[in-house]
């Protein structure tokens, strides 16, 4: 199942060829999106101010790409005390993770880069690789805030793997498979106790589920209220303080664009991805144009959800981090877990 | 320049030694040693350039040194070389997010040597005037203190009410933060056409704003958890350490100068309580100051209705002296108790000042207060503690 295979049948250099372009635009793509609209301007509305409003005329929408042209004429600093190819590596490595995410995330009925048939674990798995980056970040970097910032993002990062992981295992339980497509299938086609007039989108049956992988989402991606790595107002800016031009650049599309890969997840696996419900008859060849646009209305939501909250709490504490992780999340993530198992023994 | 290397010295080594010499090296470096980190003096939490020297161990604060002086501008020095009505442009810069309120007990000490006093309609519009410049340090506070946790939003909520006041500030004064207004024997000028409606409605949206902060920020979960039961000062050490104002009255000590103390300005006239809490932590100093904004807006109301008609100005000589003599002013600033020492030989200027600032003695207990605590909250306690560097370093 390619990716273009609909249209004509090209020869398989061809398609990957495509299918790497994609994968190279989609993610600095994703994360203009993500920061214009939320980064500057709702977040600009929620407190009471306008925001960029002059570059490319409407309501700024150019500057980002402004910012970003800023960035790559900046100069290349890198401390003298530095180890500099860890330094210089870091920040690939935490885009590469979220390039890595894109490839298994359906988008219509065949517009896919590849079909995994462990997608959720896969996607999942790669999503971790982040964690690698930012401790080279904070340790080549010869700072202590950097430092202090990379271990916390790193006990951080494994503490929320965990309830992640867990509060998947109740939708893939529910669909019987970890294949992507599947799920999305299993979510369209479903019904609730017979009712299959809005399929069944697991943000519903499994809504425990998915409030425990927006929170362990939220803490992957440090976002307030667990964004101690990079705390502004302790840590300056943590892991990424030594940074600057064209790598800080590396790490804010990494960050923009693991929110909207985290996004696109929670939007597949809780929200029924591109697919619209079954029930509704709409032809396969239909959803391959609106299928796109299905999913991106609804990663919209689900990256909205995870903004508005990081605009509006306070920071947790590092030791209230993990205790959240380890008495309250994993807990309820086990249990969510049984009572699946039961529930769908049972029925 | 010789070629030859110098002879090495002979010593009779024994073999042993090496052997305890490692040893003890394996056990130096096997030891989790403490990391020493510098917080400031550029630092987002420092509201300037105060530095603070942590003794690490993990993320737990073993010891805590504050290092002040990077802003010692010299003003008591300053002082001694210039006019009285010219200090108040000096003294304006002290806690420059209260400016008006640094004036008032240096004219007051000047007014008492000279005895001179100034008629009751400049009394009312001063203390009208120096509330006004606690609400906008407060709500400020009530707004940094969020983002200093973490909460980006309530920050630009805080500026954007301050504005509010500010803006009144500078209709009456014409300046935002350093009015410069006071004069001995009086004011400037009067308030202009239409400004007490204006301030009306302005404590309206302080008022609302309060309520704001009250749920955004003072009623968040997330909140609590982060001020609650964090950098607590017990009564008798707060008071030893010699921390005033808000600071003191949140660790449950009922005591405010503008009742308290000697009498100054109209305070004596005004029904208003005074705001204490028992806990003594950093929610504490929030919950206290975010009382005190709504008590302050009342005051105002108050003094509003009751604002006397009249002049402002005293009769006083065109070239102020000050007659010989010494004097203690004192008062409740927004930050705790500000006082000026004048010393006065009977010339244009004073011979000597001390400047009694509240920050200076609140920033003095942190080595006590920081011990034990996490990195987060040495940020929090500092944002608790509220202190302007212009007040410790004057």
């Amino acid at each position: 199942m390619s990716a273009l295979s609909f249209a004509v049948d090209i020869g398989w250099g061809t398609t990957l060829a495509i299918k790497t372009l994609v994968i190279l635009m989609i993610v600095p793509a994703t994360a203009l999106i993500l920061g214009y609209t939320f980064l500057l301007k709702m977040m600009s509305h929620m407190q009471s101010r306008l925001g960029p409003m002059d570059p490319g005329g409407f309501h700024g929408w150019f500057q980002l790409v402004g910012d970003g042209m800023k960035f790559m004429q900046k100069e290349d600093i890198m401390p003298a005390e530095a180890d500099r190819r860890v330094f210089a590596m870091a920040p690939m490595v935490v885009v590469v993770s979220t390039f890595l995410i894109f490839l298994v995330i359906p988008a219509g009925p065949d517009i896919v880069v590849k079909n995994l048939n462990v997608g959720v674990f896969y996607a999942l798995a790669v999503s971790s690789l982040s964690v690698i980056g930012v401790l080279m970040a904070g340790w080549a970097s010869a700072n202590k805030f950097s430092l202090l910032g990379a271990l916390r993002a790193a006990a951080q990062l494994i503490a929320y793997e965990l309830p992640l992981l867990l509060a998947i295992v109740g939708v893939v339980i529910q669909a019987s498979t970890m294949n992507l497509q599947g799920i999305v299938g299993a979510q369209s086609t479903g019904s609730i106790f017979g009712f299959d007039g809005l399929g069944n989108p697991y943000i519903l049956t499994q809504f425990v589920g998915f409030a425990l992988f927006m929170i362990a989402a939220q803490a992957e991606l440090t976002q307030t209220p667990f964004d101690m790595p990079v705390a502004e107002s302790e840590l300056v800016a943590g892991y990424m303080v030594e940074y600057s031009g064209f790598r800080f650049l590396f790490f804010f599309i990494g960050e923009f664009g693991t929110a909207f890969a985290f996004a696109a997840i929670a939007a597949t696996i809780f929200l029924g991805g591109w697919a619209l419900p079954a029930s509704w008859g709409l032809s396969v060849g239909l959803m391959r144009f609106v299928g796109p646009a299905v999913l991106f209305a609804k990663i919209m939501f689900v990256a909205f959800l995870m903004f508005w909250v990081r605009f509006t709490y306070p920071r947790l504490r590092e030791d209230q981090l993990q205790a959240l992780a380890w008495k309250v999340l994993i807990p309820i993530g086990l249990l969510n877990i049984v009572a699946t198992a039961i529930l769908k023994v049972a029925m | 320049m010789s070629t030859t290397n110098p002879p090495l010295p002979e010593f009779d080594i024994d073999p042993r030694a090496f052997r305890t010499l490692a040893d003890a090296q394996m056990g130096v470096e096997l030891d989790t040693g403490d990391m020493i980190l510098n917080l400031g003096p550029q630092h987002p939490a420092t509201h300037g350039t105060l530095r603070l020297v942590v003794r690490l161990d993990g993320e737990r604060v073993i010891a805590a040194d504050p290092v002040i002086g990077y802003m010692h501008r010299g003003y008591e020095k300053l002082v001694e070389f210039r006019t009285y009505p010219q200090i108040t442009t000096l003294i304006n810069r002290i806690d420059w997010l209260s400016s008006f309120a640094n004036e008032v007990p240096f004219i007051d000490a000047a007014e008492k040597l000279m005895g001179v006093e100034a008629p009751p309609r400049a009394q009312y519009i001063r203390t009208i005037l120096t509330e006004l410049s606690r609400i906008s340090t407060f709500v400020l506070f009530l707004g940094e203190m969020g983002l200093q946790v973490g909460a980006l939003t309530p920050a630009f909520y805080g500026f954007r009410d301050r504005e509010h006041v500010v803006n009144l500030i500078e209709a009456v004064t014409g300046g935002r933060f350093h009015p410069n207004f006071n004069r001995v024997g009086g004011l400037k000028d009067d308030l202009p056409w239409g400004w007490v409606n204006e301030t009306r409605t302005v404590l309206k949206k302080i008022y609302d704003a309060c309520d704001t902060f009250e749920d955004l920020v003072a009623g968040n979960e997330i909140f609590h958890a982060r001020t609650k039961g964090v950098g607590i000062i017990p009564p008798e050490i707060g008071a030893a350490y010699g921390v005033s104002g808000s600071n003191l009255r949140a660790s449950g000590v009922d005591w405010d100068l503008r009742r308290d103390g000697a009498p100054y300005l109209v305070y004596r006239d005004l029904d208003f309580k005074v705001w204490t809490h028992p806990d003594g932590d950093s929610f504490a100093r929030y919950w206290v100051r975010l009382q005190e904004t709504r008590e302050s807006c009342r005051m105002v109301l108050q003094l509003l209705d009751a604002l006397p008609s009249g002049p402002i100005m005293a009769k006083v000589p065109r070239i102020i002296k000050v007659p010989e003599g010494e004097v203690w002013t004192e008062v409740e600033n927004p930050l705790g108790q500000m006082g000026y020492y004048v010393f006065s030989k009977g010339a244009t200027g004073p011979f000597r000042v001390k400047i009694r600032s509240a920050s200076f003695s609140n920033v003095s207990i942190l080595p006590w207060l920081l011990r034990g605590v996490f990195v987060p909250d040495v940020i929090t306690i500092l944002a608790s503690l509220y202190f302007i560097l212009g007040d410790i370093d004057r």
